[in-house]
């Protein structure tokens, strides 16, 4: 696009019916107080309320005590009282799972980050059947059911003696993580110009020094979405650590839930400060991230 | 060989895509190729094959043919079981469809114009969807509990005491506690999808459509709706996977029994109990069959939904 245009040429382009015209410059009639500007604004702050309540609940009674809890179902947490995290850290080793889950949760978005954008690159670089047909076959991945593949996954760990370790499942969400990665870097990489890479050939790079030194700089800002994005799926999920991880010094937080939801059935302020652990690495991660994440989010729009 | 790479020299000016040999491109593929290849399509290719054969235990035994696909329609549980599960998918899949195609897109047309809190807003949204599905139906699970739970509590006080109940223990209220939850935290997705396909429509042709005496009705009709027709194929898809691989939500609010009596029920909760938790001696060749059918359903009708909206995009365009 060419460069900022001030309002006032913007008007004048528009009347010359040049096509590029920035957007949000557009003088736009006055926002005028009507019925129907007050039902919907009434309508998203009533939404806003119902999407965020039950996590405000969950907050705000993770604060108080099940007796009290049990009096008065609606309280508020005055004064908040902070025993209950204490148990679920310790006393219900909330302790392990958490480190458990951010261990493997880096690791595994590390390794999948790191070999997609390996292949990543090499898609975009190259223009031989082969590689299309390699890349289409990791593609499939992001519509494919594969979780259902977990038995033979199962016996194929149990005999290479990971089951009930972290590096097994590291090295599976390593792989689940591929799909979307490599579909979001090629993505990236193909719009770089090839021009970069003759001129690094030129300058005596090999293929690899142009990657690490031209490219991957270029392509920090996919990588952040991949990484931030791949981030939330591993860390909540439940169905491979509940098949694979037996021992539960191992288990990752979402499993760890449902071993202690089973144990503290009656212990209400602890499962609330359980549950609120377990979500406030996300929610951190999303209001320090926002944008990489309605980035990954969106990033089906742009095929 | 010598030859072809000689033409195509000069030709490289006109951006045939390649800098890199293809030995160069291979060692770059490999470590992705390796990890895909051992965990995902290795995995993937047999277990489809354990359907065919009979097993004890974990020994696999002779080739069965279609036997263990014949005693999922003919057997008990698994006759009963299969139907029960699948209508909770569909129930699933038709109520996230619903509440995300009217709530999640009016929020999302509103949400377009407003200048204010637009931010705030799209974060209030998404927050649940990022959550962890387990912790979101533990939390429902413990926010509609018979006695003390919030909701009830709620209900008592603004006069509705009557419709206050053990939702998740009524057989007939659980299965839509378990849409209810699922479609309240999909929603930021349609929402952010949505906000993303509406900015794209250039503000032009609403303008003109608005001076040509087209009253908003007939703009959001013709105009928007037309032109979120991928965003909401891109929505049907991803609500449809989601809605038959369901399993978390169902697990933290009826247990792998899908309780109160299969009320819950869902087919990965069903392959999940048969695989790993039914105890009978062939649990491997009859949970193979119901993943296989479940894979081949998923697969085919995401692929159907695809080239339905593909064709509804070439007929609008």
């Amino acid at each position: 696009m060419t460069a900022t245009i001030s309002p006032s040429t913007a008007d004048a382009a528009s009347d010359d019916r040049k096509p590029a015209r920035p957007r949000p410059s557009t003088p736009r009639r006055r926002q005028k107080v009507t019925a129907g500007g007050v039902a919907s604004s009434t309508f998203l702050w009533l939404y806003a309320a119902i999407s965020i309540a039950p996590l405000l609940l969950m907050l705000s009674n993770s604060l108080r005590t099940t007796q009290d809890m049990a009096k008065h179902p609606l309280g508020l947490p005055l004064p908040p009282n902070f025993t209950s995290y204490q148990k679920a850290w310790i006393t219900a080793s909330f302790d392990t799972y958490f480190f458990n889950s951010i261990f493997v949760t880096v690791a595994s978005v590390l390794l999948s980050t790191a070999v997609s954008l390996l292949a990543a690159y090499a898609f975009s670089r190259t223009k031989s059947k082969l590689f299309t047909t390699l890349e289409g076959l990791f593609l499939s991945g992001l519509m494919l059911p594969v979780y259902l593949a977990i038995l033979p996954l199962f016996f194929m760990l149990d005999a290479a003696g990971l089951i009930s370790n972290l590096g097994g499942l590291i090295l599976v969400y390593g792989a689940l993580g591929i799909p979307f990665s490599t579909f979001v870097l090629a993505s990236f990489f193909r719009q770089l110009p090839l021009e970069l890479d003759e001129a690094a050939r030129l300058d005596g790079a090999g293929p690899f020094a142009t990657f690490w030194r031209v490219h991957l700089p270029l392509v920090r800002p996919a990588i952040a979405t991949v990484v931030v994005f791949r981030f939330v799926p591993v860390w909540n999920d439940f169905f491979y650590p509940l098949i694979l991880i037996r021992d539960q010094k191992s288990y990752t937080l979402p499993v760890g839930i449902t071993r202690f939801f089973g144990e503290y059935q009656t212990d209400w302020a602890t499962l609330f400060a359980g549950l609120t652990l377990a979500t406030i690495p996300l929610v951190v991660l999303f209001l320090l991230a926002t944008k990489q994440i309605v980035s990954g989010l969106t990033a089906g729009m742009s095929k | 060989m010598s030859a072809t790479t000689m033409t195509s020299v000069p030709r490289r000016r006109g951006n045939t895509g390649i800098a890199l040999t293809r030995r160069a491109g291979m060692v770059f593929v490999l470590p992705a190729l390796i990890l895909f290849g051992v965990f995902i399509a290795y995995p993937l290719l047999t277990a489809l094959s354990y359907s065919f054969f009979g097993w004890t235990g974990i020994v696999r035994g002779d080739f069965v043919g279609l036997e263990n696909y014949l005693t999922l329609f003919t057997k008990l549980p698994y006759s009963e079981d299969i139907p029960n599960a699948f209508v909770h998918n569909v129930l699933l899949f038709v109520g996230a469809m619903l509440f995300q195609n009217t709530v999640g897109l009016g929020l999302a047309t509103l949400l377009h114009r407003v200048r204010r809190f637009k931010r705030f807003f799209q974060t209030m949204y998404t927050l649940p969807y990022l959550v962890s599905p387990l912790v979101i139906g533990y939390l429902w699970s413990l926010m509609l509990s018979p006695l003390f739970g919030p909701v009830n509590a709620v209900l008592r006080t603004i006069g509705l005491g009557d419709v206050a109940q053990p939702w998740l223990g009524n057989p007939q209220t659980a299965i839509w506690v378990v849409v209810f939850v699922t479609a309240w935290q999909w929603i930021g997705f349609p929402v952010l999808l949505y906000g993303a396909a509406l900015g794209g429509i250039p503000e032009e042709i609403e303008e003109a459509a608005s001076l040509d005496g087209a009253s908003a009705w007939q703009r959001f009709r013709s105009i928007t709706l037309p032109m979120l027709v991928p965003a909401i194929g891109t929505v049907s898809v991803l609500t449809f996977i989601g809605a038959m691989e369901a399993f978390p939500i169902p697990y933290a609010l009826g247990g792998s029994q899908g309780n109160p009596a299969g009320a819950t029920d869902v087919l990965s909760l069903l392959f999940y109990r048969t695989a790993f938790e039914s105890g009978s001696s062939n649990a491997i060749g009859t949970s193979s069959a119901i993943a296989t059918l479940l894979f081949l359903f998923i697969f085919g009708i995401s692929m159907l939904i695809t080239w339905l909206m593909r064709r509804a995009e070439r007929k609008l365009f």
